[in-house]
C-alpha cells in the first residue's frame, strides 16, 4: 500500500488551494473568483450534509434543497422582523431545520426506495408553495436581506474574505463532524442499516430511530449552509428550494462520489465550476451539462473519487 | 350551486388531466422498474408539438393528432438511444440520468421555439359553452378533455387487461426473465411501453396546453403532482393511479375555489387571505401524508414481487 494515494493527494491539494484562495484573490485583484468560491463552499457544505444521509445512511433525500430555504428564511424573515442577531438567527435557522426534518423524516422514512425519493421530493415542494405563498416576507419574489447576521464584532459576515473563511471554516467543522458520525457507533448503527436493514433489526437497533436522527443531523447541516446563502445573495427566495436545485445536490453528490468524506466538496467544486465555464462559453450551457450527467450516470460509476481510486490501483 | 358544479367538472378534469401523465409514469415504473424523471418534458414537447404543428397545418385537431405521433416517436427514440441502458440500474442512477434528460429537453426548447411561450388556440367549435343541466353551461373544450381521457383509460384498461399485448405486458412486469425465455422479444415490448407511456403523457400536454400557455418547465410542476399520485396510487398500479389522480384534482381544484371562504368564516379577513394560498397548495401533500401514515405502500399497490 502506497502511503500517499491519487484520491488523497486531490484531496488534499484542493483544501489547500481553497485556504489559499483569499490570497490568490488579494494578489491578483479577482474579487469575483471570491464571490464564486464562497458560493461554492456553501452549497458543497449542502452537498455534504447529503452525502450523510445518501451515501452513509442509503436514504435517497430528493428534497434536500428544502433545508437551504429553511435555513435561509430563518436568517430573512428574522432580519425583516427586526432582529439582527447572528446569535439568533443561526440558532434560530438550526432549529427550525431540526423540527423540519423531524416531521418530514417520521413520514418519509416509513417508506423506502423510490416511495423515499418521490416523497420527500414532494414535501420539498410543499415547503416550495409554502414560502411562494409568504406574501407578508416577499411570495414569489422572495426577501432582500438588507443586513448580514450580526456576530456583535466576533466576525464581519459583510467583510467579503471574513465570510469566506467563515464559510470554509463551517465546512471544515461539518466535515470533521461526520467523520467523528461515520466512525461512532451511531454511523455504524446507520450504515449497517444501509446495507441489511432487517439483519439489524433482528439484532435488536430500532432502525428507524437512528435513521430518523441521522436525518435530522444532516437537515440541520444542510439549513446551517441556507443560513450561509442568505447571507452571502443578501436574498431569499422560494427558487433556492425549487426541486432542481435538490437534484443539483444529488449531481454534487454523485459526481465527487457517494460515500465518501471529501467526495460532495470536490462534487460541488467540480459541479459549479463547470456550469460557471459552460455558461461562459455559451448560453445554452444545459445542453451540453444534461447529456453530460447521463454519460456520468452511465459510465463514471463511483464518481470522481471512485474513478481517483481506480487511477491509483491501475 | 353553478360554481360547485362548476369546479367539480374542473375538478375531474383536472384529475383526469392528471392519470394520463401519472399512468405513463406507472407503467414504466411497474413494468421496467424505471424511474422517469423526464415524463414531464414529454408533456411539455406534446404541447410544443401541438402549438407548432396547429400552427403548420392550420387545424388543431390535425396538429393534435401529428403531435401525438411526434411524441409517440420522441419517447422510441429516446427509450432505444439512453433509457434502455438504465435497465436494471439503481433507482439513484435513474433519477440523475433523466434530472439530466430533463435539463437537456428544456435548453432545446428554449433552443428551438425560444425562451418566451407559446400559445395554441382553440377552434372555433370547442369554445362554446355548452349546457350541461338546465341553467348550467360548461366550456365545450373542457369537457371534450373529460371525454377523451375517459375513453383513453377505458382503452388502456381493456389494453392491459384484456388483449394479447397487454397479457405480455403484464407477463413482463411480473417476471422478466420468464417471459423473455418464452421467445417473447422484450426489448421491443419494452420500448413500445415507453412509447405508450411518452404518447400519454403527449396528449395530456396537447389537451392542457390551449388552457395554460405553452412554456419551458411546464412539465416540471405538474410531475410532482404526478408523483404524490403514484405514491398515493401504489407504485404500478393504473387503477391506483386512476383512483388518486381523481381524487388529486379534486382535492387540489376545490381546495383552492373553497378554501378561502371556509378559512374567512374561521379566521380574521387578513389571516385567513395570507393562509389560504398556501394551505391549499399543502392540501395534497397533507393528503399524502395521511395515505402514508395508513397505508404506506400506498392505496393500491400492484401485487407484484
Amino acid at each position: 500500500m502506497k502511503a500517499l494515494t491519487v484520491s488523497k493527494a486531490v484531496t488534499a491539494l484542493m483544501l489547500a488551494g481553497l485556504v489559499l484562495l483569499p490570497l490568490y484573490s488579494q494578489l491578483s485583484g479577482n474579487i469575483f473568483i471570491l464571490t464564486l468560491f464562497t458560493r461554492i463552499v456553501i452549497l458543497a457544505l449542502a452537498a455534504a450534509s447529503l452525502n450523510l444521509i445518501m451515501g452513509f445512511g442509503g436514504m435517497m433525500s430528493f428534497g434536500h434543497a428544502a433545508y437551504l430555504g429553511i435555513g435561509g428564511y430563518a436568517v430573512g424573515m428574522l432580519a425583516q422582523e427586526g432582529v439582527g442577531s447572528g446569535f439568533i438567527q443561526f440558532p434560530v435557522a438550526l432549529a427550525a431545520s431540526a423540527l423540519y426534518g423531524l416531521v418530514i423524516g417520521a413520514l418519509s422514512l416509513r417508506t423506502r426506495g423510490v416511495y423515499f425519493i418521490m416523497i420527500t421530493l414532494a414535501f420539498a415542494q410543499m415547503a416550495y408553495y409554502v414560502a411562494s405563498g409568504l406574501a407578508r416576507y416577499g411570495g414569489d419574489d422572495g426577501l432582500t436581506v438588507y443586513k448580514r447576521s450580526d456576530f456583535s464584532g466576533l466576525i464581519n459576515l459583510s467583510n467579503r474574505t471574513q465570510f469566506y473563511y467563515l464559510c470554509l471554516g463551517c465546512l471544515f467543522a461539518v466535515i470533521f463532524l461526520i467523520w467523528r458520525i461515520v466512525n461512532s457507533r451511531f454511523g455504524l448503527v446507520v450504515q449497517g442499516l444501509r446495507s441489511n436493514e432487517q439483519r439489524m433489526q433482528a439484532i435488536g437497533f430500532p432502525a428507524k430511530r437512528y435513521q430518523l436522527v441521522c436525518f435530522v443531523i444532516s437537515g440541520m447541516m444542510c439549513g446551517l449552509a441556507g443560513a450561509l446563502l442568505a447571507n452571502n445573495t443578501d436574498f431569499i427566495s422560494p427558487a433556492v428550494m425549487y426541486w432542481t436545485r435538490s437534484g443539483d445536490l444529488m449531481v454534487m453528490v454523485i459526481l465527487g462520489g457517494m460515500g465518501t468524506l471529501f467526495g460532495p466538496v470536490i462534487g460541488a467544486v467540480v459541479y459549479l465550476l463547470l456550469e460557471e465555464f459552460l455558461s461562459q462559453l455559451t448560453e445554452y450551457w444545459a445542453l451540453i451539462m444534461g447529456p453530460l450527467l447521463l454519460l456520468i450516470v452511465l459510465f463514471g460509476r463511483g464518481g470522481i473519487m471512485g474513478l481517483l481510486g481506480r487511477l491509483n490501483r491501475g | 350551486m353553478l360554481l360547485v358544479v362548476e369546479q367539480f367538472l374542473n375538478g375531474l378534469q383536472f384529475g383526469l388531466l392528471l392519470f394520463l401523465l401519472a399512468a405513463g409514469l406507472t407503467l414504466v415504473f411497474g413494468i421496467m422498474d424505471l424511474v422517469n424523471l423526464a415524463h414531464g418534458s414529454l408533456y411539455m414537447m406534446g404541447a410544443y408539438f401541438a402549438a407548432t404543428f396547429a400552427a403548420w397545418t392550420g387545424s388543431f385537431l390535425l396538429g393534435a393528432l401529428l403531435a401525438l405521433g411526434a411524441t409517440l416517436v420522441l419517447g422510441i427514440v429516446l427509450e432505444m438511444a439512453a433509457l434502455r441502458h438504465l435497465y436494471g440500474r439503481d433507482h439513484l442512477d435513474h433519477v440523475l440520468a433523466t434530472f439530466g434528460l430533463i435539463l437537456f429537453f428544456n435548453e432545446a426548447v428554449r433552443l428551438i421555439w425560444g425562451p418566451a411561450g407559446l400559445a395554441l388556440p382553440l377552434p372555433a367549435w370547442l369554445t362554446v359553452p355548452v349546457p350541461i343541466l338546465p341553467g348550467i353551461h360548461y366550456p365545450a373544450y373542457r369537457l371534450a378533455i373529460i371525454v377523451v381521457a375517459l375513453l383513453v383509460a377505458l382503452l388502456l384498461y381493456l389494453g392491459v387487461m384484456r388483449t394479447r399485448i397487454g397479457m405480455l405486458i403484464r407477463a413482463g412486469a411480473s417476471n422478466r426473465e420468464m417471459i423473455g425465455a418464452l421467445g417473447i422479444n422484450i426489448k421491443l415490448l419494452y420500448t413500445l411501453v415507453f412509447g405508450l407511456g411518452a404518447a400519454l403523457a403527449g396528449l395530456a400536454g396537447l389537451m392542457q396546453a390551449p388552457i395554460l400557455t405553452v412554456q419551458i418547465g411546464m412539465g416540471e410542476n405538474i410531475l410532482i403532482l404526478a408523483f404524490v399520485i403514484v405514491v398515493i396510487g401504489g407504485i404500478g398500479s393504473i387503477r391506483g393511479a386512476f383512483l388518486a389522480a381523481i381524487s388529486v384534482g379534486m382535492i387540489d381544484t376545490l381546495g383552492r375555489a373553497f378554501l378561502p371562504n371556509l378559512l374567512r368564516q374561521v379566521l380574521s379577513g387578513a389571516a385567513a387571505s395570507t393562509a389560504a394560498p398556501a394551505l391549499s397548495s399543502m392540501l395534497i401533500y397533507l393528503v399524502m401524508a395521511i395515505v402514508l401514515v395508513v397505508r404506506p405502500e400506498g392505496l393500491f399497490p400492484a401485487n407484484r414481487r
